[in-house]
């Protein structure tokens, strides 16, 4: 029985379920089926064969001796999720509720996807284990994404353009929760960030938990002891919680990169935990970038990763609680990021974690040499050449 | 709970004719139009009234009521201007109770407490929101009891029947069935499965039932009224004001009102 498995709702105050009754039932059954499966050997050891055989795990932990030497602080070393199949981190969320969806025998996944990496990791997940695939995208991200676009429909799956609200990830949320109202018989909805109404935020938080647990391994292995910093962009912010989980009980200083855009004075960014209060959306209980009536503001960003006025509650509650640390880096900060890991490393960084990577810079130049500071890449940078292209002024 | 909205589903009908539960979003098609449709929906015979309170995010609504919600949000229409168009009805007569519906975070963001005594004060009588389920709704239900406001929940096809008992103790004056799965605007009329499904309900319930969702046609409610006590319309309504160019629309939803209850 459910209350024999249940999972808690809610982190501090934050997380909940506030859906409408249509759709409470089947995440009462997700949760169900989560709870049963994360104890099940058949079901963990199926998942880690995938992540060893599939995905590529572990990802390799990079010390950056280059940058290492620029910034004449902290040693640097860098999560390599951009080595990850697909490229980015989202595959291990993905490939885990795929799984999962298996489980429950719903043959149909449904998806958002903002920067599209999330929507790739699906639709590729969808084509290796034989389910059809729906992926939800705003009309502005598909332009400035268009590379994902191809790869996923190459893959197999439909994208469904959504062309409301501001055209981004917030709307195709929306419109994936009403394919979802409608379809919720034969439909898994595969949430792509640790976002949404409980049990979503605690099942991808789980599955993203891999990165901070192979960190602190390497961390272990490599440098001989733990980082004394780590570091890595929010949007929802899957890959953040995902490497931040596992040193929560260590003395690791935990800091979160969000989306700065323009600048939070503008007005035009997506910065929810620095600048935003809290509010419900998308079925959870979290910092929200909202007006004073509790309309949901559009938001700005360079990456379309990050483009998402709301942020996973688990890092509301590590805000509030102050167990983690709160910034944000702007879309010039953000391409100096890009340029710098690029140049410096020969790694081209997706523009969501270039955004940690300017962020961890200035912040290694602030620590002594015998420090070591941790930044989770979460993924590569090659879907970002038109729009870095573009805001360099340069034409392809 | 709200001593009006008991009244209204206590007073005599004639038999098979449910109430009439009409929907328009608040500041749909312009602000000025709010409170003469709320009166209009009053003379034509509308047993209960639903007023949307616009969300820029309605994930419950489908094309028809979301672009109701950004036209009003377009012009700014608020929480608290829906309590101002409720006023006003009230100062110029309308006596049928009036149900705020919408989502929940414009009530936490005016604050649950301040929300439901300013509703209560302006002449509302209770609120469906839809994404507030019965295990969310504690403290903003406890605040609508204290002002005598009626909490109506939704219950839907996937509810279980171990579920319901859940559902039932959160409402006061009745239930509001949601009759397909899926979003606001669909056209099915009455599912086969319906009065199966309302039997189940009222096992747990003896409060009355309204249906809703789908519904379009005045032969839907008809149909309805042979299984449940109230009928509720809304996208059919936004789409009779579109459909004229949203030239007059408070003559439209008179007309479309007055049809569904042959007034």
């Amino acid at each position: 029985m459910a209350s024999d498995v249940s999972l808690p709702a809610r982190f501090g105050d934050f997380g909940g379920r506030y859906v409408p009754e249509t759709l409470v039932a089947a995440h009462q059954e997700l949760e169900d089926a989560y709870a049963v499966a994360r104890g099940d050997p058949v079901f963990q050891a199926e998942l880690d064969d995938l992540l060893h055989h599939y995905v590529g795990r572990p990802t390799p932990l990079y010390f950056a001796e280059r940058l290492t030497g620029e910034c004449g602080g902290a040693r640097i070393w860098i999560k390599r999720e951009d080595l990850a199949h697909t490229g980015a981190h989202k595959i291990n969320n993905a490939l885990g509720q795929a799984l999962l969806a298996r489980r429950l025998g719903k043959p149909r996944i449904i998806a958002e996807t903002g920067a599209g990496q999330h929507g790739v990791a699906t639709a590729t997940v969808c084509a290796m284990l034989g389910l059809e695939c729906a992926v939800y995208m705003g009309t502005e991200d598909i332009h400035r994404q268009s590379l994902n676009v191809f790869r996923m429909k190459m893959l197999g799956a439909t994208v469904v353009p959504v062309d409301t609200g501001s055209r981004t990830l917030k709307d195709a949320i929306n419109e994936a929760m009403r394919d979802w109202v409608t379809n919720v018989a034969t439909t898994h909805y595969l949430i792509g960030s640790a976002i949404g109404p409980h049990p979503f935020p605690t099942i991808v938080r789980d599955f993203q938990s891999v990165i901070g647990r192979e960190a602190r391994a390497q961390m272990l292995e490599q440098a001989g002891r733990l980082p004394d910093v780590a570091v890595a962009c929010v949007g929802g912010g899957s890959n953040a919680i995902g490497l931040f989980h596992p040193f929560l009980d260590d003395p690791v200083r935990l800091v979160g990169v969000e989306a700065g855009g323009d600048g939070i004075s503008s007005g035009r960014h997506a910065a929810s935990l620095v600048a935003g209060r809290p509010g419900v959306l998308h079925g959870t209980k979290t910092y929200l970038l909202q007006d004073q009536a509790g309309q949901i503001r559009e938001t700005h960003s360079l990456s379309a990763g990050l483009d998402y006025p709301g942020v996973g509650p688990e890092h509301s509650w590590l805000k509030t609680s102050e167990r983690a640390e709160y910034v944000s880096v702007d879309d010039r900060q953000a391409l100096e990021g890009f340029q710098a890991l690029t140049r410096g490393e020969g790694i081209i960084p997706a523009l969501e974690p270039s955004h940690a990577v300017y962020h961890a810079l200035a912040l290694a130049r602030s620590l002594r040499p015998d420090q070591n500071l941790l930044i989770g890449l979460s993924g590569r940078g090659d879907k970002d050449m038109h729009t870095v292209a573009a805001a360099l002024g340069v034409t392809l | 709970m709200s001593e009006r909205l008991r009244q209204r589903f206590a007073d005599p009908r004639p038999p098979g004719e449910p109430l009439f539960i009409p929907y328009v979003t608040a500041g749909y098609p312009r602000r000025e139009d709010t409170v003469p449709i709320l009166l209009a929906m009053e003379e034509a015979g509308a047993g209960v009234i639903e007023l949307g309170v616009p969300f820029s995010d309605p994930l419950a609504d489908g094309a028809t009521i979301q672009h109701a919600n950004q036209v009003a949000l377009e012009q700014g229409v608020t929480l608290r201007d829906c309590l101002a168009f409720v006023r006003e009805a009230r100062a110029r007569g309308l006596q049928a109770p009036v149900l705020l519906m919408g989502y929940y975070n414009p009530i936490l963001a005016l604050g649950e407490a301040r929300a439901a005594a300013e509703a209560a004060a302006a002449g509302v009588d209770g609120f469906i929101v839809v994404d507030l389920p019965p295990e969310e709704a504690a403290s903003f239900l406890a605040e609508c009891r204290a002002n005598h406001l009626s909490f109506v929940p939704l219950v839907a096809p996937t509810t279980s029947e171990q579920r319901l008992p859940r559902v039932a103790a959160v409402a006061d004056a009745f239930l509001y069935v949601v009759s397909v799965a899926g979003t606001t605007g669909g056209h099915g009329g009455v599912p086969d499965a319906l009065p199966g499904f309302l039997d189940m309900v009222r096992r747990h319930t003896s409060l009355p039932l309204a249906v809703g969702f789908g519904i379009s046609t005045r032969e839907h409610v008809a149909a309805i009224g042979r299984f449940a006590d109230a009928a509720v319309i809304g996208s059919a309504i936004i789409a009779a004001i579109d459909a004229a160019g949203r030239q007059r629309p408070v003559e439209r939803v008179r007309e479309f009102v007055e049809d569904v209850t042959g007034h």
